[in-house]
């Protein structure tokens, strides 16, 4: 939109009152913002020491992980929606036919680069399998640049690490839809 | 001329064209929904995905009578005042059910199909399918067979169009693909012993509308949306087929056939549509080399004492050593487009005004071959011998060949060679290439190595056919220009990017500013003369008329 553009109304700043131009009222008030947040319920906390609380895992960007099926196969189809959703192009897969008769491909090689991700979990939104999920996860941290890409393996050992912690959230989806009914498929 | 009108738009055709309804709604710029119609095969009408309206008018009153059940528009020829009606209620709603009863027996795998993203099934259920669905539907897996070395079939993912099927019958006139039972249980399949195993095969891949038939050198390979076009021109054979290179970051994916009526209509050979895979062989050669003068011991010095050398110095010094050996010979290769041949033989005279010049060699392989389509393979396997022998033509050097330029060498006629070739193929034995082995320069410029390679004082690689730019002159000449689909290897120079440097142009290599140059000079090309259409120009146009 162009500032000539006739929906555009512009408007002039209102001039300075007798209370503004005083200065003293607004530095009061200032003031009693401090204090109240001095009283306030604290909000930060001093990482690493103390961990912060996540307050929905269901809904947290953390870490990502790769979801294994009930026969600890991968679960992800490699139809590389993710690394097409994904808005860093961080997600590099290698798709090729599957070993198992009741699935089409797989994935022979699945990279993240944690470093370049902007954990907008849009792969998460466009994985038709519930294959990748974000963790609650945070503290991400690694000695090179290299660590910091996550291949297939890696990503699969952090569902195994934190499958207890977290259970898959298409699981607890299809349990409070549906209770007892299997999976349509893998597509 | 004769009236059609389309949605109430009156759009004139030829006399002597002969339109269905599909054809002549495109006239007025409406698409008609289809899966069975191509214009390459025999329409069956079995899709019913282009049912239209359809009425004639009067031509005394102007009265319309319109029929009143739907036709399908593959199926309907037009005449003068025909009525086509391709957005009426009743159509609309017969496509929405076409789609729906299309879908109760598709699997929607469309996550994991290789077709997802240029898949008709999908794009017409965006356009013309109904959001709501009335039928239980669960995404299922197909059942996948092999028709063929190179084609998979997805047996649930079909919806029966039978393009593929009579392709074989009427193109490649093979007749592999069938379809067995009846009804709702139809399928395609091969006749047991008998696989899809033409030269065309490939093509069933490219008209098959949904993702039943997969091309296996493809499968699973890229998703189709990351994929880039490039028209393109195939430098397989003589017949130069329209092509468009699909790429991404540097890398050829695949090769699909590009519509072009003068040329290759719909379709290309499977020697073509596969034939990118040496583009991306290690085994190229990869960056430009000059043995050393009696220096192999020297720590410096790779294998065979050939030392690297960076392109910028090569443009010097390779003028100043073949300008100091003298007597020149020069090979050109038909797999150079015409702006390359015309550069590299204007090098050649600046270096020596007598300078031998001749067609580098022709690959050729049995004879040409013709398939009931009217489709034809070349047997000659390089794609501009009429346009170098044009251009060698304008340095008098029409009718010498390789052989003769053999024959000069090994006579002792020249001191320097400078061989082009670029053939995906091995293509010269030793003994051919000891004749080359007494000159004072030899320059080879070739993409592999090869016994003439082991010789050269100068080795330098040659860029593929999608890594050029410039115009191929095919076997009628046609000329097709293109341009560079993917950028080289690192360490490749395009031979059109050395030889506009040697020749002291400013800049970067522009093979357009060549062609209207070689336009305005000579007769020859005088027909490629400003922009040239997409499927090429006839270069004897000028002559014939």
């Amino acid at each position: 939109m162009k500032p000539t553009d006739p929906a555009v109304t512009w408007l002039e700043e209102k001039p300075l009152g007798l209370a503004e131009r005083l200065y003293l009222p607004l530095f009061v008030q200032g003031l009693a913002t401090t204090a109240r947040h001095l009283v306030s319920p604290k909000v930060t906390v001093s990482y690493p020491e103390q961990r912060p609380t996540v307050g929905n895992p269901l809904i947290y960007r953390g870490v990502h992980r790769l979801n294994r099926d009930d026969e600890g196969r991968v679960k992800c189809v490699a139809c590389f929606l993710c690394a097409t959703a994904c808005p860093a192009h961080c997600i590099d897969i290698v798709a090729t036919e599957s070993p198992w008769p009741d699935r089409e491909k797989y994935p022979e090689a699945f990279q993240i680069d944690e470093l370049r991700c902007i954990f907008c979990g849009m792969c998460e939104e466009a994985c038709p399998v519930d294959a990748i999920e974000l963790t609650s996860l945070l503290d991400l941290t690694g000695k090179s640049r290299e660590e910091m890409i996550f291949d297939k393996e890696k990503l699969l050992s952090v569902y195994d690490m934190t499958k207890d912690a977290e259970p898959m959230k298409s699981a607890q989806y299809k349990e409070e839809l549906s209770p007892g009914h299997g999976a349509g498929g893998a597509a | 001329m004769p009236v059609v009108i389309v949605d109430g738009q009156e759009i004139e055709f030829g006399a002597e064209e002969q339109l269905n309804c599909i054809q002549a709604a495109r006239l007025a710029g409406k698409e008609i929904p289809h899966y069975c119609w191509h214009p390459g095969l025999s329409v069956v009408a079995s899709c019913r995905m282009c049912l239209i309206e359809t009425g004639q008018r009067d031509a005394k009153t102007g009265a319309v009578t319109m029929v009143p059940k739907l036709v399908p528009g593959c199926q309907t020829p037009v005449k003068d005042g025909t009525v086509i009606v391709t957005e009426s209620d009743k159509v609309t709603e017969s496509r929405a059910r076409v789609e729906e009863a299309l879908l109760i027996d598709h699997p929607i795998d469309c996550p994991i199909c290789d077709k997802a993203g240029e898949c008709l099934l999908q794009d017409y259920h965006f356009e013309h399918g109904q959001a709501e669905r009335r039928a239980d539907l669960h995404p299922f897996h197909s059942r996948k067979r092999d028709v063929g070395p190179t084609v998979s079939l997805f047996v649930d993912r079909c919806i029966m169009c039978t393009r593929c099927v009579r392709f074989t019958r009427e193109v490649s006139g093979t007749s592999e693909l069938m379809v067995t039972s009846r009804g709702a249980k139809e399928e395609i399949d091969v006749f047991p012993g008998f696989p899809l195993d033409n030269k065309l095969a490939g093509n069933v891949v490219d008209l098959c509308p949904v993702g039943a038939l997969g091309d296996k050198d493809f499968l699973y390979q890229q998703r189709v949306w990351f994929l880039k076009r490039e028209p393109n021109v195939c430098g397989g054979c003589a017949a130069g087929c329209s092509i468009s290179t699909e790429h991404n970051q540097d890398t050829v994916y695949r090769l699909k056939p590009r519509e072009n009526m003068h040329v290759n209509k719909w379709w290309i050979c499977d020697e073509g549509r596969y034939g990118w895979h040496h583009l991306h062989d290690s085994a190229r050669v990869l960056e430009a080399g000059r043995k050393a003068a009696g220096s192999s011991h020297r720590g410096n010095a790779t294998h065979g004492g050939v030392e690297p050398v960076e392109w910028a110095d090569v443009v010097a010094q390779l003028r100043s050593d073949l300008a100091a050996a003298g007597r020149l010979a020069v090979a050109v290769s038909p797999q150079l487009t015409i702006e390359e041949a015309w550069m590299l033989c204007s090098v050649a005279r600046s270096l020596d005004p007598e300078a031998y010049l001749a067609l580098g060699f022709v690959p050729t392989t049995g004879e040409d071959e013709t398939f009931p389509g009217g489709f034809t393979i070349r047997g000659e396997k390089c794609p501009n011998r009429r346009g170098v022998e044009q251009v060698l033509g304008l340095f008098n050097a029409a009718n010498t060949g390789w052989d003769d330029l053999v024959a000069h060498v090994a006579g002792g006629g020249a001191r320097a060679a400078w061989i082009t070739a670029g053939h995906a193929q091995p293509w010269i034995e030793t003994a051919t290439a000891a004749a080359f082995a007494n000159l004072e320069q030899l320059v080879v410029q070739d993409l592999f190595h090869s016994p003439l390679m082991e010789l050269a004082t100068w080795r330098l690689p040659a860029a593929g056919f999608a890594e050029r730019a410039g115009t191929w002159v095919n076997v009628a000449h046609r000329a097709q220009c293109f341009r560079q689909a993917i950028r080289p290897p690192a360490g490749v120079w395009p031979e059109g990017r050395l030889y506009w440097n040697m020749l002291g142009r400013r800049g970067l290599y522009d093979p357009t500013a060549i062609r209207h140059e070689l336009a305005a000079s000579s007769a020859a090309f005088a027909a490629l003369a400003g922009d040239i259409p997409a499927t090429g120009i006839d270069l004897r146009i000028h002559q014939l008329a």
